[in-house]
């Protein structure tokens, strides 16, 4: 298939539309208007609908909503636009429902401002909202990953029936590259048979919710969503390894900083260095196992973590990595990326070069 | 090869325009190409700029920080930009509007009058492809008819007739060079 060029945001918004995506639910905010933009167009032509909520708390309940009835849905946001999401997001966790939300991440905290930026890691992968929850969390870093990876979460949030969540620094969304439209490999997906369509009078009615007054039940039902947790966690970990056999320091990014660490690693190249990179793809679940396999090479001697942020994934490379190697960290907060230079020369101060 | 073009000016004067047609173009012919806006709260009149990868090679990053090129559409960005092109690199200056000329002495200066030639031609609008047909000009790195073919795609309908002007912008700024 020809390759097209295409905006971030905008590859984001087609790809829902060809995941069968009809519903969409969100309030402006950049870097990530051109999805709703898009969408706004292009969804009642397809008998869809796209509304432009008062707010974005009653986005995701109106997303909540749309999920209970069984129908892809979508909303998207930038980060303190998803803050204000966090409670929806647990609900919908508590009430499995299978929904995707797109967080194009810029700079915070607070209002903060609209640069890319990292800052929402924790947010993310720990989970804003209350209770023992989790969803997966796809992290493209190329346009052609973006519009893969936002027909993919429709799919794997059915088969879990939870929340998927997309997460890209502004960058990302801003971006134009040239990308092939793919169709996501066919999964066997589970029937709706939980959602509110209408008892026809031949059932009894489906009820959606999140409230399991018994303790009793409600820690049956926690004991079940962990072990559907787990489940993810088997089968869903994702990552990419770049040049990292035998390399003497090893960056973990993901994201816009991922392809500066990139960059870095032809620079170190020239010096006589080997740089490898170990790039998470979910950052839940986080594929501690294989980043550890990676780094305990014995060509290794350090690891750098390189993020949009003060340093926030830090925290699960040191949990994965037990201490067997040195991690050190460069990163900027607030919308300002490092230079391909800095990366490379943290790389050499890890190493003692 | 890699070309890695800085595009930068007023907004208004279609510097994302030039980038994206230099995105698209490279695209058709095979190229791997990325197209980075900064991206702000720009509006018509502020400075804009986008940062254009065209490689033979994948692209690693699409952040420029030594372009290959510069188009510099207004006095603002030469300034800004004059200092980061790398060495033996080429600097492209609207001079319909910029007066001063490019310092260096270890890059290619190219002065169009895009403005002025626009202006000849009917309409202002079409100021920014005249800059974009100096650049495949005097860098040679993608093909006359690419564009072309684009353009016929780009317009159509009632704007069909937009077609041979732009090719006659194109050629205008060709000829700059030339």
């Amino acid at each position: 298939m020809a390759k097209e060029l295409w905006k971030g945001n905008e590859a984001i918004a087609e790809a829902a539309i060809r995941a069968g995506c009809k519903y969409f639910f969100g309030y402006p905010i950049t870097p990530q208007n051109e999805i709703p933009e898009y969408l706004s167009l292009h969804l009642p032509k397809i008998g869809g609908c796209f509304i432009q909520a008062e707010s974005e708390v009653a986005a995701i309940n109106m997303v909540y909503g749309a999920a209970g009835c069984g129908v892809r849905v979508m909303t998207s946001s930038s980060s303190p636009g998803i803050s204000l999401k966090q409670e929806g997001i647990t609900y919908m966790c508590g009430a499995e429902l299978p929904a995707v939300i797109v967080n194009m991440m810029r700079g915070g905290p607070g209002l903060g401002t609209i640069q890319p930026a990292q800052g929402d890691y924790f947010q993310a992968t720990r989970g804003g909202g209350n209770g023992d929850y989790r969803h997966l969390v796809l992290a493209p870093a190329t346009i052609q990953e973006a519009a893969d990876f936002v027909q993919l979460a429709f799919d794997l949030a059915e088969q879990y029936r939870n929340p998927v969540m997309v997460v890209a620094d502004g960058m990302i969304g801003q971006m134009m590259e040239a990308i092939e439209w793919r169709t996501p490999e066919k999964r066997e997906l589970p029937e709706k048979t939980w959602a509110t369509t209408g008892t026809k009078g031949e059932r009894k009615p489906n009820v959606i919710n999140s409230l399991y007054i018994d303790p009793n039940l409600c820690a049956v039902h926690n004991d079940r969503l962990a072990a559907k947790y787990q489940a993810m966690e088997d089968a869903e970990t994702r990552w990419e390894e770049v040049d990292t056999e035998n390399c003497d320091v090893l960056f973990v990014s993901y994201g816009t900083p991922s392809r500066i660490c990139r960059a870095a690693i032809r620079q170190l190249e020239k010096e006589g260095i080997k740089a490898g990179l170990f790039r998470p793809i979910t950052l839940w679940p986080f594929p501690g196992k294989a980043l550890k396999k990676a780094a305990s090479q014995e060509s290794v001697k350090a690891v750098v973590d390189v993020e949009l942020s003060m340093g926030q994934m830090i925290d699960d490379v040191k949990i994965a990595l037990e201490g067997c190697r040195p991690v050190s960290f460069i990163g900027k907060a607030g919308g300002v990326v490092p230079t391909p230079a800095e990366v490379a020369a943290a790389a050499k101060a890890a190493i003692g070069r | 090869m890699t070309n890695e073009i800085m595009i930068a000016g007023f907004g208004g004067q279609g510097v994302m325009a030039i980038g994206k047609s230099l995105a698209e173009a490279g695209m058709k012919e095979g190229k791997e190409v990325s197209w980075l806006p900064s991206y702000g709260p720009e509006m018509r009149g502020g400075t804009a700029n986008c940062s254009v990868v065209i490689s033979t090679d994948p692209i690693v990053s699409p952040i420029i920080l030594e372009p290959t090129e510069l188009i510099a559409m207004n006095l603002p960005s030469l300034l800004k930009f004059e200092p980061t092109v790398v060495p033996g690199g080429t600097i492209f200056v609207n001079s319909s509007i910029i007066t001063e000329k490019v310092t260096r002495t270890d890059v290619k200066a190219v002065y169009v009058p895009c403005l002025d030639i626009a202006n000849e031609l009917g309409n202002t609008k079409v100021a920014n492809m005249v800059m974009l047909g100096a650049y495949i000009q005097a860098m040679g790195n993608l093909g006359e008819e690419t564009i072309k073919e684009m353009l016929v795609h780009m317009f159509t309908g009632p704007k069909a007739k937009l077609v041979d002007l732009n090719i006659e912008a194109l050629r205008r700024g060709a000829a700059c060079v030339k």
